[in-house]
């Protein structure tokens, strides 16, 4: 008597843990498709809320135009100056995080051992995770002082203030990445070398180093996309002037920061609001396509030393 | 200066000499490049060092109860942040119950699903390039549709969902991390017994890789708890009273300390220190917490 129900039983249980089976795989999947959707969302809402400022203004204008007067009657608006402000900024984070980061990388991943190792590494992440409002209050409290008594500028909001702070800022992407580059070369390369009579410095330079370029540079190239985004150290740090910065020493505004500053006050759904995403939208192109370069290099690295 | 005598064979004495020396410059320069790169590795330690020290010097002093407890007074020149730590832990609890499911599922799916294909690896660019999407673009994209198409307004829930994408790559990836470091044999022995696919990954693999995902998603959830330029277009307001619903305007630490520090008339130096001591100190805290207790489960588990 119980045989029969016994067995419809379990053959009903199989069923439905199929059928919730399927289902179960369908909404994971979706999921899986997130990251694609939130990335093309953001590209489609950037470009239709920029539409009525590249009608209105056109792209070319405003990227190659040299003034902002958002505010003026007629306004202008050129993003030059904001160009020229993210590269002088960026340029001096970079000078300082590249050179700095990869030597540390190379320390910590070829010389640096046991518990140092280990603690180097965790005060590296935890660098990474102070927000960067708390890095531009540091630069306000002590980096533009002395910036501006060490060159004998009235203000010490500079462009080369903002790079400096954003240069730290980067350094633990650049440092991470690059360290991992040089980890994945395999160990046999370095021990071919050192039993050729190399010394470890000689081993690092002639062989791990060009073994991990593809990763070093990499790093170098998310740490620029680092540097490009920041947004509140440049905004509380570089003075943000609306003339096109000639030297470090002045004060400039970023992309980024311009667009912080002065979507607080704009009309929402006016030209200026548009503009303001328009340059959102220039933005994400720069650093869509510094990823995806960064992105296809890594994974050219990761395939070479797959085995 | 006549002729010269024909050159003499490389004699094998000066060779060893030779060899020493250039074996010495060798030592010598490398000595040289480990101090040099020693120092770039001793210089970012020194910086991270000193920002501990700095904030911790000038913002632990002003901590205390009545400073964490009460509101702000006074054009927030005196009082204490109450409402910015609570909008902060109510903003990232909200990028929690967002980002964490649609995350996790996403990680699974890459871990125990996905083929590599042409999709997979579009995908997995996808997650790369989110990652490095500028801050301030997230917040343009949360403006554009939470706020303005979705009309949630400026408030806790547009903030949160803004906050959700930005964090969405670090909780996929560590999901995905920990689920490849779970043994093959635990699935094949549960698939053996008869167990489908997911009831394995529900109730085998999950489990196991549970400590690995719960930490990396509060690491990003952290950061997204320090993030200042996402939550100034879609969330936080300079004042605002203690919200009574999602679509309530918030203050926020990080917005709250960008006020201060910035703002013409301002407010005494303890308050924006001891504000960075709050932020920062939490932030850690949760790591450290979080980092613990995954090595603590970790040392549990053996496989």
């Amino acid at each position: 008597m119980t045989q029969p129900s016994d067995k419809t039983a379990r053959k009903g249980r199989l069923g439905f843990s199929r059928a919730a089976d399927a289902v179960v795989r369908r909404v994971i999947a979706a999921c899986g498709l997130i990251a694609v959707v939130v990335l093309a969302a953001i590209f489609g809402f950037l470009l239709v809320n920029a539409i009525k400022a590249i009608r209105e203004v056109g792209l070319g204008t405003m990227m190659a135009g040299t003034d902002w007067y958002p505010t003026t009657e007629p306004p202008v608006f050129g993003f030059l100056p904001s160009e020229v402000g993210s590269l002088w900024v960026t340029g001096v984070a970079l000078l300082l995080a590249v050179p700095i980061g990869i030597a540390a990388a190379v320390f910590l991943s070829e010389f640096a051992k046991g518990r140092f190792k280990e603690i180097a590494k965790s005060v590296v992440e935890f660098m990474a995770a102070v927000p960067s409002v708390v890095l531009g209050l540091l630069g306000l409290a002590y980096i533009a002082p002395l910036i501006s008594k060490t060159f004998n500028v009235d203000s010490g909001l500079t462009a080369l203030t903002a790079g400096l702070v954003v240069g730290v800022m980067s350094l633990p992407t650049i440092i991470s990445i690059a360290e991992d580059a040089l980890f994945s070369v395999p160990k046999e390369l370095r021990q071919g070398a050192l039993a050729l009579g190399n010394t470890d410095w000689q081993t690092t330079y002639k062989v791990v180093v060009p073994a991990a370029s593809s990763g070093i540079f990499a790093a170098a190239m998310l740490g620029l996309g680092r540097a490009i985004g920041e947004t509140m150290v440049v905004l509380m740090l570089a003075g943000n002037s609306g003339l096109i910065p000639t030297s470090p020493l002045q004060a400039a505004r970023t992309m980024t920061g311009t667009i912080a500053q002065e979507m607080g006050e704009v009309v929402r759904g006016g030209t200026h609001y548009s503009v303001l995403f328009a340059m959102g939208l220039v933005l994400f192109a720069i650093t869509f396509v510094i990823n995806l370069a960064a992105d296809v290099v890594l994974e050219r690295q990761r395939k070479k030393w797959r085995r | 200066m006549s002729a010269p005598a024909p050159a003499p064979a490389p004699a094998p004495a000066p060779a060893p000499a030779m060899r020493s020396s250039r074996i010495k410059r060798a030592r010598a320069v490398e000595a040289i490049a480990k101090t040099i790169t020693g120092a770039c590795l001793f210089l970012t330690i020194a910086a991270t060092l000193a920002i501990i020290g700095v904030i911790v010097y000038r913002g632990a002093p002003s901590i205390s109860w009545e400073f964490l407890s009460s509101m702000p007074k006074k054009q927030m020149t005196e009082g204490g942040i109450w409402p910015a730590i609570w909008g902060t832990l109510m903003l990232t609890l909200g990028t929690a119950l967002f980002a964490g499911p649609i995350g996790i599922g996403a990680g699974i799916y890459l871990a125990e699903y996905a083929k590599s294909g042409p999709v997979t690896r579009m995908i997995r660019l996808s997650i790369a390039n989110m990652a490095g999407v500028p801050s301030i673009v997230y917040g343009l994209f949360g403006l554009s549709l939470f706020v303005m198409v979705l009309k949630f307004g400026t408030s806790l829930l547009a903030g949160s969902l803004t906050l959700a994408c930005l964090t969405l790559p670090v909780i996929i990836g560590s999901t995905e991390e920990s689920f490849r470091q779970v043994p093959r044999d635990l699935r094949q022995a549960s698939l053996a017994l008869g167990a489908t696919k997911l009831r394995t990954i529900m109730r085998v693999v999950l489990p196991a890789a549970a400590p690995g995902i719960v930490t990396g998603s509060i690491l990003g959830l952290s950061r997204a708890a320090g993030e200042t330029a996402p939550i100034m277009l879609t969330a936080v307001a300079f004042f605002a009273p203690m919200p009574d619903s999602p679509f309530d305007q918030v203050m926020a630490l990080p917005y709250h300390l960008y006020i201060m520090a910035t703002q013409a008339v301002k407010p005494a130096p303890a308050i924006i220190w001891g504000t960075a001591f709050v932020l920062v100190g939490g932030v850690t805290a949760a790591g450290v917490l979080a980092a613990a207790w995954r090595s603590r489960q970790r040392s549990k588990l053996r496989w």
